[in-house]
């Protein structure tokens, strides 16, 4: 079994992080009843002897004594950081996994990725490699950050560097909040643009957010409860958005809706790594099927069903719901519509009481209503784990590297463009100390060049299918 | 003699899992329908072939477990060891911590060499434990990363260890509306490399078994268990005892040699295909009879016409008609010609049963005569509850058309190089892909023009 490190950077990646904290550790209660340190655990937790006072030695097997998270968590900010240390997480963390400073970072990507980066790079690396020897086999770095800020997108993007130099043999998915179009950072597209260019070259794979469908799906949710059509019949720790059966009070911050959509994509992904199932999917195997060439690796994603109806009868009709859901605008987690741009690969990570034949049944089912690339016309991976989330029987995660990310691209590109091209706020980047204009240029070159391959990929889109020809044995 | 299995992969090790357990339950469970010495017979010709007997202990499957991540290896002990009829040998697995990644390159060219040393051991210590070794039986998938390209590897080890020893590969075709993405790259890198090592390739098509879980065993919520059972089934149906020899006195005793000797009788003819006869839920067999002459005539129409299975079989295809000039223009589309075919029976009155129907020439290429192209063991024991069943293992044209369909979609992959970069990251480069696609080429022009 292989373990996994979570960094959250900035006060996004903090907040989300310790939404995703909370919810694995309501995940593993029920499913680990007896209180044993085991395999599916270690993957995201350490177990530590703290009876004899301060930081002790892993135990391996046998009881649980004291979780602490794999996690790193930066900020150059301490309030984000501070609450979570004082709310009822505050046990799962080390206090030597935290990086934080006192000014913040002024929403200024050169001041999180220049100036931070410079001055802590040692110290994160130190940290990291830390985290690292705890580990028996480490196979993934989980970056989580929003891309419009300064810390998270600046030092977040330094971070994924870095790790790239320290670690390479190790896999790096970062989840990344993108800005929508009426973010009240006013530098955000340059934010979002200089971190895409990190992106493009360091990561792995990426995993794009936006906040507006976020929100939608909150509302859509709050919409349904309150419409009466369900009545009170909704479970309530079945729902996508809840932090219910957590180490959390019931009073909800305003993003922790939002969060714990994020944070049940990431258990959602690293399930089947850590539970058993029929047809297994670990990490390694993301990147290998859903990234055909390097620089494409950007995975839209989208998570069904919603909320679990106290019924527990689930006649098939309804499971095929699910499928049908994963691939409709509106549960999508970000601004797109896969159905009618084209799919590069795609894969189905099921989880609960679903066997083979009803993906399958599904999978033909809504094949003709895809488009997908000529070359990978049955460009399916799919996994199968027997542990369903809380509160479900079963749930799906889809991810597609699809062409629908385009648009979101292009709308980056023009807002960064619409302020550019009057060289409004350049300044505030261009007098810090490793900063040139030459860094914009080739940013937006990085982000131009990505779109562009995209582009080419669409234009085959609707094109004659020409297979090439086979090779000719001499008979 | 006794046959080792190594279990590659979470696949192999699951379909090894279900094989073992119907086995044992053939022998201990069902009665026969013959003879108590016969069952007895039976029961002794069958443990040697799979398993090693301790004193009073359970018996102990002949098995190397191989897997490159633990959480399968792990289930399988524990239900094995559960079951208190048969298990598996404690020390008989290797597992490392992260599995291949679906990567054919990360199996072949990373785990193999640095787990070759490890892996062999284990086989050696199971070959030790045999009287006399039979040869290896290798259960693995071609669509992931370790079953596929580990196995790949390890047949090739086998092979440099053991060069006199039969190695039958047992395969795992995958669904074609696919489990992995790159799985067409994987199956041809499989079995261009396995037909250069292997003694003969037995294949399962998942989209087969599946219609037979759906249509003959009227399974409503098919999950990959069921579709093991029936695989097992099938290869049970082989590999269980029988009497080769025409009136022979003892059961074979070289099972993997007798069926490489009538089956594989030119090495570029390596693909074999399974078929059985009847297939239903276990409980019709009380409310069903069956007469020999009705399966004996479906199973040959099946092979003809390729017939998955005992359904929907198309009774419109015959064979071409003797006297005709040229054997390649006047064959009938549709028509499957074999090389060579192996049928056993299994039950009551095998003794009597009329195989005439399968030596008729016109089902043969024209380079083997039917005496030495078909063959037929028979057992009057019957087989897991069927009073009477058949199996045909097929030397012939049936995977021509699935072979063909996975090059085909391999190469439109290749030609835009998609995925090719993460497979030359572990040192299979192009070349090698090429290489590949050559030889399978090859094998489906031999294959076309029977």
């Amino acid at each position: 079994m292989t373990q996994s490190v979570v960094v959250q950077v900035g006060q996004c990646g903090n907040q989300v992080g310790c939404r995703f904290w909370d919810l694995a550790l309501r995940e593993h209660a029920a499913v680990n009843k007896k209180g044993i340190y085991d395999e599916a655990l270690s993957s995201f937790f350490r177990n530590v002897d703290t009876r004899s006072g301060g930081d002790g030695a892993d135990i391996y097997k046998g009881k649980i004594c004291s979780l602490k998270a794999r996690a790193l968590l930066i900020d150059m900010e301490e309030g984000v950081v501070n609450e979570i240390l004082q709310g009822p997480l505050r046990d799962v963390f080390d206090s030597k996994q935290l990086i934080t400073d006192v000014s913040g970072s002024g929403n200024n990507w050169a001041v999180g990725h220049k100036v931070y980066g410079c001055q802590y790079r040692e110290s994160i690396a130190e940290k990291l490699r830390k985290a690292a020897e705890h580990c028996d086999c480490l196979q993934c770095f989980f970056i989580i950050h929003s891309m419009g800020g300064g810390t998270g997108s600046g030092l977040g993007t330094f971070v994924l560097s870095l790790l790239e130099d320290e670690f390479p043999e190790v896999y790096r998915f970062v989840t990344s909040v993108y800005p929508s179009g009426e973010d009240d950072v006013i530098t955000s597209p340059y934010n979002s643009v200089l971190a895409m260019k990190e992106l493009n070259e360091h990561a792995d794979c990426v995993l794009p957010i936006e906040n507006e469908s976020l929100f939608d799906i909150v509302n859509k949710i709050h919409q349904m409860i309150n419409s009466g059509k369900l009545g009170s019949t909704v479970k309530p720790k079945s729902l996508v958005t809840s932090s219910a059966g957590g180490a959390k009070a019931v009073q909800e911050k305003p993003f922790d809706a939002m969060n714990n959509i994020i944070a049940n994509l990431l258990l959602n992904l690293t399930s089947s790594a850590r539970f058993e199932g029929s047809l297994n999917m670990d990490l390694n195997e993301i990147s290998m099927n859903l990234v055909p060439f390097p620089r494409l690796h950007y995975l839209v994603s989208s998570l069904t069903p919603l909320y679990t109806l106290a019924d527990v009868n689930v006649p098939p009709r309804r499971l095929d719901q699910m499928f049908s859901d994963a691939f409709s605008r509106d549960h999508q987690l970000i601004q797109a519509d896969p159905k009618h741009s084209l799919y590069l690969a795609c894969a189905l990570l099921v989880r609960g009481n679903v066997q083979v034949s009803d993906l399958r049944r599904n999978i033909e089912r809504l094949k003709p209503s895809l488009h997908f690339i000529s070359w990978n016309q049955e460009g399916w991976k799919t996994s199968l784990c027997s542990v369903p989330p809380v509160g479900h029987s079963h749930s799906l995660l889809a991810l597609a590297n699809n062409t629908c990310v385009k648009p979101t691209f292009m709308e980056l590109k023009d807002r960064f463009m619409k302020l550019y091209k009057k060289k409004a706020h350049l300044h505030h980047y261009l007098h810090i100390e490793g900063m040139e204009q030459s860094c914009f240029s080739e940013a937006i070159a990085s982000l131009s060049d990505l779109i562009e391959e995209y582009n080419e990929l669409d234009a085959t889109k609707d094109g004659p299918r020409i297979d090439p020809p086979r090779l000719k044995i001499a008979v | 003699m006794s046959i080792v299995t190594v279990q590659l992969g979470q696949c192999g090790n699951q379909i090894g899992h279900e094989l073992f357990s119907a086995v044992c339950r053939d022998v201990h469970g069902t009665h026969g329908l013959c003879s108590k010495k016969e069952n007895e017979s039976y029961h002794d010709a069958c443990k040697e072939r799979f398993f090693c007997q301790e004193e009073s202990e359970v018996p102990v499957a002949r098995a190397v477990l191989v897997d490159m991540e633990p959480k399968v290896i792990s289930q399988t002990l524990s239900v094995a060891a559960r079951s208190g009829s048969w298990k598996y040998d404690d020390r008989s697995h290797f597992c490392q911590k992260q599995g291949s990644g679906n990567n054919w390159a990360n199996g072949y060219s990373v785990h193999g060499p640095r787990h070759k040393e490890a892996i062999m051991n284990l086989v050696q210590k199971e070959a030790e434990k045999c009287d006399r070794l039979g040869g290896f039986f290798t259960i693995m998938s071609m669509a992931g990363g370790t079953g596929s390209g580990l196995g790949a590897f390890v047949t090739q080890c086998l092979r440099d260890a053991f060069p006199t020893s039969f190695i039958l590969n047992h395969i795992i075709w995958p669904y074609g509306t696919g489990e992995v993405i790159v799985q067409n790259y994987n199956s041809v890198l499989t079995l261009s490399h396995l037909y250069q090592s292997s003694d003969a390739l037995l294949v399962h098509e998942n989209d087969v078994i599946h219609k037979i879980c759906a249509q003959l065993m009227n399974i409503k919520q098919i999950s990959f268990r069921d579709v093991n059972q029936v695989i097992a089934h099938q290869l049970g149906s082989v590999f269980q005892p029988t009497y080769t020899a025409e009136g022979g006195s003892d059961y074979s005793r070289n099972p993997l040699g007798d069926l490489m000797e009538t089956l594989v009788p030119h090495p570029e003819f390596k693909m074999l295909g399974l078929r059985n006869i009847p297939q239903m839920p276990e409980n019709f067999l009380a409310y069903s009879t069956f007469s020999w002459p009705g399966l004996i005539k479906h199973l040959r129409q099946m092979l003809i016409a390729n017939a998955k299975m005992e359904e929907g079989i198309d009774w419109q295809v015959r064979p071409p008609q003797p006297g005709s000039s040229s054997r390649s223009t006047t064959k009938p589309p549709r028509f499957n010609t074999s090389i060579a075919n192996l049928v056993i029976l299994r039950g009551k009155d095998t003794h009597s049963v009329d195989l005439g129907s399968f030596r008729d020439p016109s089902l043969y290429t024209s380079w083997l005569t039917p005496q030495d192209a078909f063959n037929a063991w028979r057992t009057p024991r019957a087989f897991n509850k069927y009073e009477k069943s058949a199996a045909l293992v097929s030397n012939s044209q049936f995977l021509l058309k699935p072979l063909d369909s996975v090059v085909g979609k391999a190469w439109n992959m290749f030609a835009s190089k998609a995925y090719v970069h993460q497979y030359t990251k572990f040192g299979i480069e192009e070349e090698d892909f090429l290489d590949s696609f050559t030889a399978l080429e090859q094998v489906i022009s031999s294959y076309t023009i029977l």
